[in-house]
């Protein structure tokens, strides 16, 4: 339902040893949210979302997913996820697609995209290829289906990578980079993907560097620097005259995008 | 060329075939599946087992089979505890303290191929695993096994044809393999040349067929490192 609350972050905290990366970022978005999530390398951005679905786990603050807390053990020797299960179903309801595409090597295309329903979700096999076939369709590369990754184009790769996500069902689809890795005519196609996924009202967060995608696509832009966020707000305010000094300093190497 | 005495020395041979098989079989069985838990052990991440693991593979791989083979055999009947247990009647057959230490031994080399097969798995692909929910068990089923083990495939393979001439050793605690009773043929006729000819050749057949079968594996295993064919299907 539009105006839900999909995903909440309060005040979220992670160091590397003495090196502290995030220092208490807070952030809701709301059903069909699209929220780009910009930043110089090294501002913390990666490692933001990795913290929300525990890839990395934070050393201090809350992540509600759908309104369900994941419950954190903060002890002396640092902090740890209460219990492992949750973590898993948790994970199950975020979709992550990683800048290396990630895809299982050894698994054709088609496996890739139904292992998660079937072995996670333990949803009848026969139901999740259907589906699986339908979502490649959507990506453009179901005639790719009984291909291995290795045979696949970055893009067609993230493509694939995206449908994997995708079959999940998830809540909220978290995207680190997925375009940094591709050359730069195969950029257009994962882009279009996920705009398309935008329009159908998917809850996303999208790490990127992609300034026209967060101009054009993204409701909300978030704009990290040193661990903190600078600013953030409608893209027609931060790429206009609202624009804090150090986003339009940052946003100055990219040249003025469309 | 006496080829009435080579071919009745090859069906003397033959008869014992069985026996070679078996003790070939159960070490590569029971050794495997030892492999596993000292593997599981090697990579827990827990110091007391990893350390075991550690000083298993170290014994096993660090002194000569044979004499392995001959403290199981010779040396286990001293100790109390299991010259009067339950175990006795068991221990005491050559049989089975030849695949004992076959299984012992090859447990060792096999934990370490496993181990290097895991230490070859992507972490993204794991990483990719754990954000669809996977965990534990199932990680390690679907996909970090599956993946070691292709990895794991070339170096198993030469272990599996080692295996199959270790239990040549066999026949040093009295059981009547292929070699024990090519030995016995050379005391009865001192014809040391036909006699041992013809049981290489019969390892040289298995281990041909033997590898023969791993390299089918391998091939119907690496469909993904090959080019892409359209219309071939998993």
């Amino acid at each position: 339902m539009p105006g839900e609350t999909r995903l909440s972050v309060r005040n979220l905290r992670k160091s590397f040893g003495t090196h502290e990366v995030l220092k208490g970022i807070s952030m809701d978005a709301q059903d069909g949210d699209v929220i780009s999530v910009l930043g110089a390398s090294g501002s913390g951005k990666s490692t933001f979302l990795r913290c929300i679905n525990l890839l990395e786990t934070p050393s201090g603050g809350e992540v509600w997913v759908d309104g369900e807390q994941i419950r954190m053990l903060h002890g002396r020797s640092g902090s740890r996820p209460a219990s492992r299960a949750q973590v898993d179903h948790i994970r199950s309801e975020l979709g992550m697609v990683f800048q290396g595409f990630n895809l299982w090597s050894h698994m054709t295309i088609l496996q890739n995209v139904i292992e998660g329903p079937v072995h996670v979700l333990k949803r009848p096999k026969a139901e999740c290829i259907a589906e699986a076939e339908e979502l490649l369709a959507k990506v453009g590369i179901a005639d790719k289906r009984h291909a291995y990754p290795a045979h696949l184009s970055g893009g067609q790769q993230q493509r694939a990578a995206i449908a994997r996500s995708l079959a999940m069902k998830p809540k909220v689809m978290l995207f680190d980079e997925p375009t940094s890795a591709l050359d730069p005519e195969l950029v257009g196609e994962v882009l279009r993907v996920m705009r398309a996924l935008a329009e159908e009202g998917m809850t996303m967060l999208v790490v990127t560097h992609e300034m026209s995608f967060a101009r054009n696509v993204s409701n909300r832009v978030v704009f990290m620097r040193d661990g903190i966020i600078d600013s953030s707000g409608a893209p027609e305010d931060m790429f206009g005259a609202g624009a804090s000094p150090a986003f339009r300093q940052f946003i100055g190497h990219f040249g003025n995008p469309q | 060329m006496d080829f009435a005495f080579l071919s009745s020395t090859m069906v003397t041979l033959i008869r014992a075939l069985p026996t070679t098989l078996v003790l070939f079989s159960l070490s590569i069985l029971f050794g495997g599946m030892l492999a596993l838990l000292i593997t599981a052990m090697r990579v827990s991440g827990i110091r007391l087992l990893s350390g075991f693991a550690r000083a298993y593979i170290f014994v096993f791989r660090g002194s000569p089979l044979l004499i392995q083979m001959f403290l199981v055999f010779y040396g286990l009947g001293q100790f109390g505890v299991i010259r009067y247990s339950f175990l006795w009647p068991f221990l005491r057959e050559p049989m089975v303290c030849a695949v004992l230490s076959l299984a012992l031994c090859t447990a060792g080399y096999t934990a370490e191929i496993f181990r290097g097969g895991i230490r070859a798995v992507p972490a993204k692909e794991i990483e990719a695993a754990r954000s669809v929910g996977m965990s534990g068990f199932l990680l390690v089923r679907r996909i970090i096994a599956p993946i070691a083990f292709r990895h794991a495939l070339p170096a198993y393979s030469t272990e599996i044809v080692l295996m199959m001439k270790s239990t040549a050793l066999a026949s040093l605690v009295t059981v009547w393999e292929v070699t024990g009773v090519a030995q016995r043929l050379i005391s009865q006729t001192y014809r040391t040349m036909e006699v041992f000819l013809c049981a290489a050749l019969i390892y040289l057949v298995l281990n041909f067929l033997i590898l023969q079968a791993m390299n089918l594996l391998e091939y119907s295993l690496s469909r993904h490192r090959r080019p892409f064919a359209p219309g071939l299907r998993a």
